[in-house]
């Protein structure tokens, strides 16, 4: 398979990354590790007429702690993420979670820009970083603005990114001490979740969210309420289906995936101590 | 969603020069920028030991070394590589005579049958290693999560990963 021919364009930096975003509009795409973005291209769902390419921006390839959270480049890969002493300190949730994207080979192109930004429900970064209740940095014609991510999963594989602005850094907050556990139900080694839950539980953070159960990673806000007043993790867990939209396909039906969601939801909040 | 079939070169595409180093060599060529890089790998470099499987990312057929990770090389552009170093499985063993430790591991443990995933398998367990030298069995197992191989049932595979880091697979 190969994708219909386009320009191609190196940027060396994120200001050449915007201007050539600005010159060529909705024609332009940028790609990061392409991990998403060239198999969508190569079965022609997707026909960007200029690629800007800007995978070697290494200035956006970092991980560090600042201010009481860790600071993500956009460009950093899964396997960075994965391998990252900072996050297996501060916020080993989303170490966790990198780990089981994919494969090793997805793992070293992939990017955590890339992979929010391509705005995936059935993906497990997304939710992650939602569950944390992290901080998208985005920059464009008209300078940065920060994004929560509670508000920038606005519907299916779309994000509230504008086509000329670029994602630069992700916020998660620091998590010292809490429990943490994401559930990840496939048939097959290396595919997206059917369903996955994720919950970060502890002081000050009491985070959960649901992969592919929607038509963006959800937020499950019922379980998070139960839990705040109180309920255990199975009287929480059993509230897990509420508010979301499943989908249907050859894996799952919505009710089942309905199923999944409360079994899931229940083992998440106990592996990270909920009792 | 709507599916373009039109869109050819002089429209656009025109061809960019890259600069690689594979197995040693560098090699200068221009590329249309929706060559792939394991058709650029196979067919303008003639250097066909890497296989292609699925063409979907799916089967780890063609895997290779960029910069000593492994890559799928059907899912990333030649232009992504420009300035950047391949290995492939020609370029593994030490001489013509010579074989890779891993490469001798495949062998002495009948890592392979048919042979078509080998070169993929090789290459990812390569750069398996080089991230875990000392791997467990469970660890060699998911390390290659992204390689098929429709022969073997895998166990020799993961017995001839666990010997090329020298751990012993008879017990
Ligand atoms: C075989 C295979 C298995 C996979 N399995 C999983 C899995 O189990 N779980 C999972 O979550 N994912 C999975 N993925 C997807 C993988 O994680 C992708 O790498 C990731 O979703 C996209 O990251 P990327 O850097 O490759 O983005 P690209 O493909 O380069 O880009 C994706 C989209 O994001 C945009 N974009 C990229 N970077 C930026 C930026 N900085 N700012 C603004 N827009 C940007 C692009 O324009 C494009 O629209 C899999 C992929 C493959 C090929
Ligand atoms: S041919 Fe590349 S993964 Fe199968
Ligand atoms: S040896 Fe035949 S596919 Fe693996």
């Amino acid at each position: 398979m190969i994708p219909v021919a386009f320009d191609y364009q190196r940027a060396g930096s994120v200001e050449e990354a915007l201007s050539l975003l600005a010159e060529h509009g909705d024609d332009a795409k940028l790609m990061a590790g392409g991990h998403s973005l060239l198999p969508m291209m190569k079965l022609r769902l997707a026909v960007p007429g200029v690629i800007v390419d800007v995978g070697r921006l290494s200035d956006l390839s970092y991980i560090r702690e600042s201010n009481g959270h860790v600071a993500i480049g956009a460009l950093t890969t899964h396997r960075q993420l994965e391998t990252s002493e900072v996050l297996r300190a501060e916020c080993p949730v989303l170490a966790d979670v990198a780990h089981v994207v994919g494969d090793p080979q997805v793992r070293h192109r992939g990017t955590l820009g890339g992979s929010l930004a391509h705005s995936d429900p059935a993906s497990d970064l997304p939710a992650a970083v939602l569950a944390l209740g992290g901080t998208l940095v985005a920059r464009g014609p008209n300078g940065t603005r920060e994004i929560s991510a509670g508000d920038f999963f606005t519907g299916y594989f779309e994000s509230a990114l504008a086509p000329d602005e670029m994602l630069t850094e992700i916020r998660v907050p620091k998590t010292p001490g809490a429990g943490y556990n994401y559930q990840k139900f496939n048939r097959r080694a290396q595919d997206w979740a059917i369903v996955g839950a994720i919950a970060v539980v502890g002081e000050g953070i009491s985070g959960v969210s649901l992969v592919n159960m929607g038509s963006t990673p959800l937020r499950a806000t019922a379980v998070e309420e139960a839990l705040a007043s109180g309920a255990s993790a199975a009287d929480a867990a059993a509230v897990a289906a509420e508010g979301t939209d499943a989908p249907a396909d050859l894996n799952a039906s919505p009710a089942y995936r309905e199923h999944l969601a409360r079994v899931l939801t229940r083992r998440a909040l106990e592996a990270a101590g909920v009792s | 969603m709507t599916v373009v079939l039109g869109r050819t070169r002089g429209e656009r595409g025109d061809s960019v020069e890259i600069t690689v180093t594979v197995n040693g060599s560098t090699y200068t060529r221009d590329v249309e920028p929706r060559r792939l890089l394991v058709h650029f790998i196979r067919e303008d470099l003639g250097l066909t030991g890497t296989n292609i499987g699925c063409d979907t990312s799916s089967c780890g057929a063609c895997t290779v070394l960029m910069n000593g990770e492994s890559v799928k090389s059907c899912t990333m552009l030649a232009v992504q590589v420009n300035g950047e170093e391949l290995t492939t499985i020609e370029g593994l063993a030490p001489g013509p005579d010579e074989l890779h430790p891993m490469q001798r591991a495949f062998q002495e443990q009948h890592g392979l049958q048919c042979g078509y995933c080998t070169p993929g398998m090789v290459m990812a367990s390569v750069s398996l290693l080089a991230e875990n030298p000392k791997p467990t069995e469970a660890e060699v197992r998911e390390g290659l999560e992204g390689n098929l191989c429709r022969c073997t049932g895998y166990h020799n595979i993961v017995k001839s990963v666990l010997a090329a880091s020298g751990q012993n697979v008879d017990s």
